[in-house]
């Protein structure tokens, strides 16, 4: 940057804002410049022109290089960080209070009055993916190991709910252990012979083994059904009381054993409350583990693999029981989602889902708890209610990856101190 | 006998393909040591402006094809550099000296941001192009199967030639070159004798781009159609590529690439098309583990 401080540079400025809206026409020129049009009707492919387009985003490029160098220069962004650290500084001193607070609040939100059906819906899906994203950041956080293809195993384990439910009239809490331990022993099988590998390499790898998942649930049709999928899944009971307005001879339905009025809301305020014990587990485990020598040693693998070795901690094994953990999680959130659906194809788990739910962890600050809530909630929550932005929304979020690991690459609210500090407590150094 | 030559055409059809975008990954694999997940789409781009600057010809009234071609090829190229330039700038650079998963997250959230981008500008639909060259001969009959060539494929793999070999003069010829090799040795040496380190990078992702450029317009040639969505498959068969070539290697890049082709074609010959993917994937797992190192790398020495 040619500006120094203090008094700004405007003819260097003036040239910098040029440059950068000269690649921003070479960039617009053809993919926004032009576009093509399907005329139907064996036409073929036609071509129309949009410069407009274009002047609005070379002028936008200008503009914002401009407005970037000559105003906010480095104060701005310095007082953002600051404050962002700040916030997950208090946010980790008071980490007992908020997540009391949280807990409080998730479990009186759907007695609260603007509770309505959509609401809760929606929070279960919100809770589907904080809880993937604990599962996952085991993984990532802990460990240290970039997971791409987190979504074969929640696909796993709702495959494994589905099929045993149609097969051997499994129900949710008998197939809820099998689904986690199939995904675990998935994790177990992928993880072993690809866990020396170097950490992009496994990123590569683990994201190869989930198109390889998602091609097999599509093409092997005895089995899965294919793209058609499995429906009339069972759904869970409480404790063997079903959710259903007239129950089969001889059992007993939920709201007459309370004797309520039945309601369509009381299964999907069950539901909301099953994912929201299913995280809680996930959480109170990541916890304490944490404090294991077991978790220690992923932590420290983390940091230094070199290190660990030197001081005795077998790497592979380490590193596997990471992974099978952080699967064995996903298989659960899987069997839940399966069970909340009644219904499972090999769409719902794309490339995309394990971006998705990769992001909740990144955007959160790796290893950080709270973090996922809150980037759940933005990267889930927002775009489910502002459905009309749903084409955007992974644009946006393509984009805020990038600028999150270029201007915070340990997460938005990332501040956490070590869990072990050698010596005098000190004042953390504000993470770069 | 007939059959099996016929695939061999094809393999090695797809697989000068794979090569053209292999060597962008492995460039840039050995000189900042990351995985460019961005690449793929980098390709996806590069397919989109050949088919849309064959459009734009098409209306504007250029219909000889030698010519034609070779503006877009000049085309596509030179705008897809520019991507593959920005990217680097945007999303790779200033993580330069980050914490080692850093680049690559940034790269998949550029991975879906270009994909999305290109879905919102230009649509979600497949986008058919009606065929450009057309034709071919027959070079051997039997055993009521032809074998057959098409003019397209004798374009590809000439194209394809032409470009590597090109591409190996600059590498081993050019001062760019010589930047280049030096900084895949070492970057701060490099540095320190006078190489700049931040513009060789720049423009080994150029070069990168503009060959992913070329695989693109011979992809939509070659299948002639295309969407926002195939610079994921490609990208990560690839990598695959790379990977079973030795990363880092320019000949294992192209050999990979091959490779990886022939694979494809005869799995989707003789065996289930369905799984001609997880072929793919399956043989990238295997590689890792019983090779890292892949057929051409050489070892990696790890530094305390």
């Amino acid at each position: 940057m040619s500006a120094r401080a203090g008094s700004p540079d405007f003819p260097g400025i003036l040239r910098d804002s040029g440059l950068v809206a000269l690649v921003a026409l070479f960039l617009a020129f053809p993919l926004v410049g032009f576009h093509t049009i399907d005329q139907g009707g064996g036409a073929g492919m036609g071509i129309e022109t949009r410069f407009p387009w274009v002047v609005v985003a070379v002028a936008a490029a200008f503009v914002g290089r401009f407005l970037q160098l000559a105003l906010l220069r480095t104060h701005a962004p310095v007082a953002v960080e600051r404050s962002l650290s700040r916030l997950g500084e208090v946010f980790q001193r008071n980490t007992v209070w908020i997540a009391a607070a949280a807990i409080t609040f998730a479990i009186v939100l759907p007695m609260l009055p603007f509770a309505d059906r959509r609401l809760v819906d929606l929070a279960t899906l919100v809770l589907t993916y904080v809880m993937l994203g604990w599962g996952l950041n085991i993984v990532v956080g802990l460990a240290g190991l970039l997971d791409l293809g987190y979504v074969a195993f929640y696909a796993v384990g709702a495959y494994s709910f589905a099929l045993f439910a149609l097969h051997f009239d499994f129900t949710f809490w008998m197939a809820l252990p099998i689904a986690g331990l199939f995904a675990a022993a998935f994790g177990v099988l992928l993880g072993f012979p690809v866990l020396r590998l170097r950490g992009d390499y496994l990123a590569i790898v683990t994201l190869g083994f989930g198109e390889i998942i998602r091609i097999i649930l599509l093409n092997w049709y005895p089995v899965t059904r294919g793209p058609n999928g499995i429906s009339d899944i069972p759904r869970p009971s409480f404790f063997g009381l079903e959710f259903t307005r007239r129950p089969a001879e001889g059992e007993v339905a939920f709201h007459e054993f309370f004797g309520l009025e039945y309601s369509g809301l009381h299964r999907i305020v069950f539901l909301y409350y099953l994912i929201l014990a299913l995280a809680l587990i996930t959480n109170l485990f990541t916890l304490r583990i944490r404090r294991l020598p077991i978790g220690r040693a992923w932590e420290a693998l983390r940091e230094d693999e070199i290190a660990c070795r030197t001081l005795g901690i077998n790497p592979t094994n380490t590193k596997l029981s990471a992974f099978a953990i952080g699967a064995m999680f996903g298989g659960f959130a899987g069997s839940f989602f399966a069970a909340r659906q009644g219904f499972v194809s090999p769409e719902s788990f794309t490339f995309v889902e394990s971006a998705l739910i990769l992001a909740v962890v990144v955007l959160g600050g790796m290893g950080s708890q709270v973090g996922v809530v809150i980037a759940a909630i933005i990267l889930v929550g927002l775009p489910e209610w502002f459905r009309d932005l749903q084409e955007y929304r992974m644009l946006v979020f393509g984009g805020a990856m990038v600028a999150i690991m270029v201007w915070r690459p340990r997460g938005l609210i990332a501040h956490r101190d070590p869990t072990v500090r050698l010596g005098v407590p000190q004042r953390p150094e504000p993470s770069a | 006998m007939e059959y099996f030559l016929q695939q061999l055409i094809n393999g090695l059809t797809l697989g000068a393909i794979y090569g053209l975008i292999a060597i962008g990954y492995t460039m840039v694999y050995g000189i900042i040591g990351m995985i460019n997940f961005a690449h793929g789409e980098i390709y996806m781009i590069g397919a989109f402006i050949s088919f849309i600057a064959f459009l734009v010809l098409g209306a504007i009234g250029v219909t000889w094809v030698p010519l034609a071609l070779a503006i877009v090829l000049v085309v596509a190229m030179l705008f897809t550099s520019v991507y593959g330039w920005t990217v680097e700038r945007l999303a790779y650079r200033p993580l330069r000296g980050s914490f080692r998963l850093a680049p690559l997250i940034s790269a998949i959230g550029m991975s879906i941001f270009l994909q999305n981008y290109v879905q919102l500008l230009q649509g979600a639909r497949v986008k058919p192009l009606q065929p450009i060259v057309t034709g071919g001969f027959v070079i051997m009959e039997g055993g009521g199967f032809s074998v057959y060539l098409s003019y397209l494929q004798i374009i590809i793999i000439v194209v394809t030639t032409v470009l590597m070999a090109m591409f190996w003069a600059i590498l081993s010829r050019t001062s760019f070159g010589r930047a280049q090799r030096a900084c895949q040795q070492d970057r701060t040496m490099a540095g320190l004798v006078g190489v700049n380190v931040d513009r060789t990078i720049s423009l080994t992702f150029v070069a990168g781009a503009a060959l992913a450029a070329v695989a693109g317009l011979m992809v939509t040639l070659h299948y002639g159609v295309i969407d926002f969505f195939i610079g994921f498959l490609a990208g990560l068969k690839a990598f695959t590529a790379a990977v079973l070539g030795g990363i880092g290697s320019l000949p294992g890049a192209m050999l990979g690439g091959v490779l990886i082709g022939l694979i494809e074609a005869f799995w989707s010959a003789y065996f289930d098309v369905e799984y001609k993917d997880v072929a793919a994937f399956g043989i990238l797992i295997l590689v890792l583990v019983f090779k890292p190192t892949g057929l051409l790398g050489r070892p990696e020495i790890e530094k305390v």
